[in-house]
């Protein structure tokens, strides 16, 4: 192994170049990115940085100089054009570069809304990137109104960073409520009661006809004859996983691209990790979007280039910062058939069981219900649902089997 | 601007210079320094930026927010009398010296 070559200069494409040379690998390594940046977090986008508490400079998961300093080639603003299998070559607007490993890192693009909707006009935004989020900072003035589409998490997110800075706030959900497809009703409920006290309005179970305006959005009108004036719009619908590098060298892709289980896609040359993978998970298989997926996942598929991997199984966790609530995920809640909630001193936690097994803990402002979730989803423990249920019973008592 | 020690699991030191306003993480991600995953880039979320403090300076920081006081408690490794989460630190010149102990990760 002389030359890895990793496409998408992510989360997870700056985790493995890093633990490539943690783990002593000598050859070359060249990171190459799409975006015209060095690796960031995106978790920020959406909060911190939106609301101005971080600065750039503190984004960037390296500073400059780690890339030099640990002989990854970086390069940016470079668009891998297609992969050529047969030579083991990528070829980029700047030549073809001829690999030995090759890292598919290339996570994945904020779903737009189709044109006939509106989704072209000006001030309707997407939140995956830098530059989206660069680009709607100046809309965030006090007073104006942002209507979001979509209430998962970062739609969520975006409207808590918009109310603390003065402006008004309609979220729609097409679905029968916001965090449908990330969480439960209980969750949901709790985390909406937040939104309503601060004055966000939400509307569950509506669809959107189309955003309105003529060449800038000016407003929204639902399915039900609704209109709903707005300065700006965000798009907060989901991901669509950067798949069209694999599909295009025929790669089996299905929701991401398909990898065994050492991370290795149908070419046994060629990883995928992170957002845009899908790996074997129970009968099935998994694509998790989160930055604890991307970095073990990152790291597995290191060893696995090395010679030394192990099987990659995740321990997955979440976590979304709103006003004041912090919320911390831990497990997978796929398959619950009930939800226990507990309350704490400053907050609360919902716990996904299946029959007796302890599925996944979403904890808001109880970061000891989480913590103690994770670890007993880790050791594959479940306390009992009716002792967690029972907030007189210490969280730390509470016997697991 | 304060002189960080941090040293690894396995001994080995590192001191650097690190930037006020940074955080204790943010300045062993910047020069690299194994034992601080720091997952939730310092969201208070994760506590993979747990590390040691030297007794000499444990009592001269501000103390944990309760937020922190719980992660720790439930974190794996941790000890009451010497350990932080290290995105939690903000650094100032009144740290010029500070021994950071980093645990195995
Ligand atoms: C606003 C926001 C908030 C989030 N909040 C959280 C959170 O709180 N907690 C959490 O765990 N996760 C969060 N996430 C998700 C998390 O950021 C992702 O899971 C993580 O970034 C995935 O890393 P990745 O490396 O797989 O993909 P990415 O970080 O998306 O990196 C992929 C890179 O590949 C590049 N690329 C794609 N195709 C090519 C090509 N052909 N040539 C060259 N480069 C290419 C892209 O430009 C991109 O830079 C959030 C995401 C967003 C957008
Ligand atoms: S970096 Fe996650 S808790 Fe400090």
């Amino acid at each position: 192994m002389t030359h890895v070559i990793v496409v998408g200069a992510g989360q997870a494409g700056a985790a493995l170049s890093a633990r490539l040379r943690q783990q002593g690998f000598e050859g070359q390594i060249t990171l190459i990115g799409e975006e015209p940046v060095a690796p960031y977090q995106r978790p920020p986008l959406s909060k911190k940085y939106l609301t101005g508490e971080l600065p750039i400079d503190r984004l960037y998961l390296r500073p400059a100089s780690f890339y030099a300093d640990q002989n990854i080639t970086l390069m940016t603003g470079c668009r891998v054009e297609r992969i050529d299998r047969a030579a083991r070559r990528v070829i980029t607007p700047r030549g073809p570069l001829a690999y030995d490993a090759l890292v598919l890192a290339t996570g994945g693009r904020a779903r737009r809304l189709p044109q006939a909707l509106g989704g072209g006009l000006d001030g309707v935004y997407t939140v995956r990137t830098l530059a989206d989020v660069d680009a709607m900072a100046p809309e965030f003035v006090a007073g104006r109104h942002l209507f979001i589409v979509g209430g998962g998490y970062i739609g969520l997110e975006a409207a808590a960073v918009a109310r603390q800075r003065g402006l008004t706030v309609t979220v729609l959900d097409a679905s029968s409520r916001i965090l449908n497809r990330v969480a439960s009703a209980q969750t949901a409920d709790y985390i909406r009661a937040q939104h309503l006290a601060h004055g966000v309005e939400i509307i569950e179970g509506e669809t959107l006809d189309h955003l309105t305006g003529v060449s800038r959005v000016d407003g929204a009108l639902l399915s039900n004859g609704r209109q709903i004036p707005a300065d700006f719009a965000i798009v907060g619908i989901g991901l669509a996983p950067a798949t069209e590098l694999a599909e295009a060298a025929g790669l089996d892709v299905a929701d991401g691209i398909t990898v065994d289980a050492l991370c290795r896609t149908s070419d046994p040359a060629i990883y995928a990790v992170g957002d845009c993978a899908s790996f074997p998970h129970g009968a099935g298989h998994l694509r998790l979007e989160s930055v604890p997926n991307a970095i073990a996942m990152a790291e597995a598929a290191a060893d696995a280039i090395l010679g030394h991997g192990t099987p990659y199984r995740p321990n997955p966790w979440f976590w979304s910062d709103q006003y004041d609530m912090s919320l911390q995920i831990a497990g997978l809640s796929t398959g619950y058939d009930r939800v226990v909630s507990r309350d704490s001193d400053r907050g609360k936690s919902f716990w996904y069981f299946a029959g007796a097994r302890l599925l996944a803990v979403d904890a808001v402002n109880d970061p000891r219900a989480y913590m103690l979730g994770k670890r007993w989803l880790e050791a594959g423990l479940s306390p009992n649902p009716a002792h967690v249920a029972d907030a007189s019973r210490e969280l730390k008592s509470l016997g697991t089997s | 601007m304060a002189k960080i020690t941090y040293i690894e699991a396995d001994g080995t030191e590192h001191v650097v210079d690190i930037a006020t306003g940074k955080t204790v993480m943010e300045g062993a991600r910047d020069h690299n320094i194994a034992g601080i995953l720091a997952e939730c880039g310092g969201a208070c979320a994760c506590a993979t930026c747990h590390a040691y403090i030297h007794h000499e300076w444990f009592d001269k920081l501000s103390p944990a927010n309760p937020v922190e006081e719980d992660m720790l408690e439930f974190a794996v490794d941790t000890d009451p009398s010497r350990s932080r989460l290290t995105c939690q630190i903000t650094v100032t010149d009144m740290l010029d010296g500070l021994i950071v102990q980093l645990p195995e990760s």
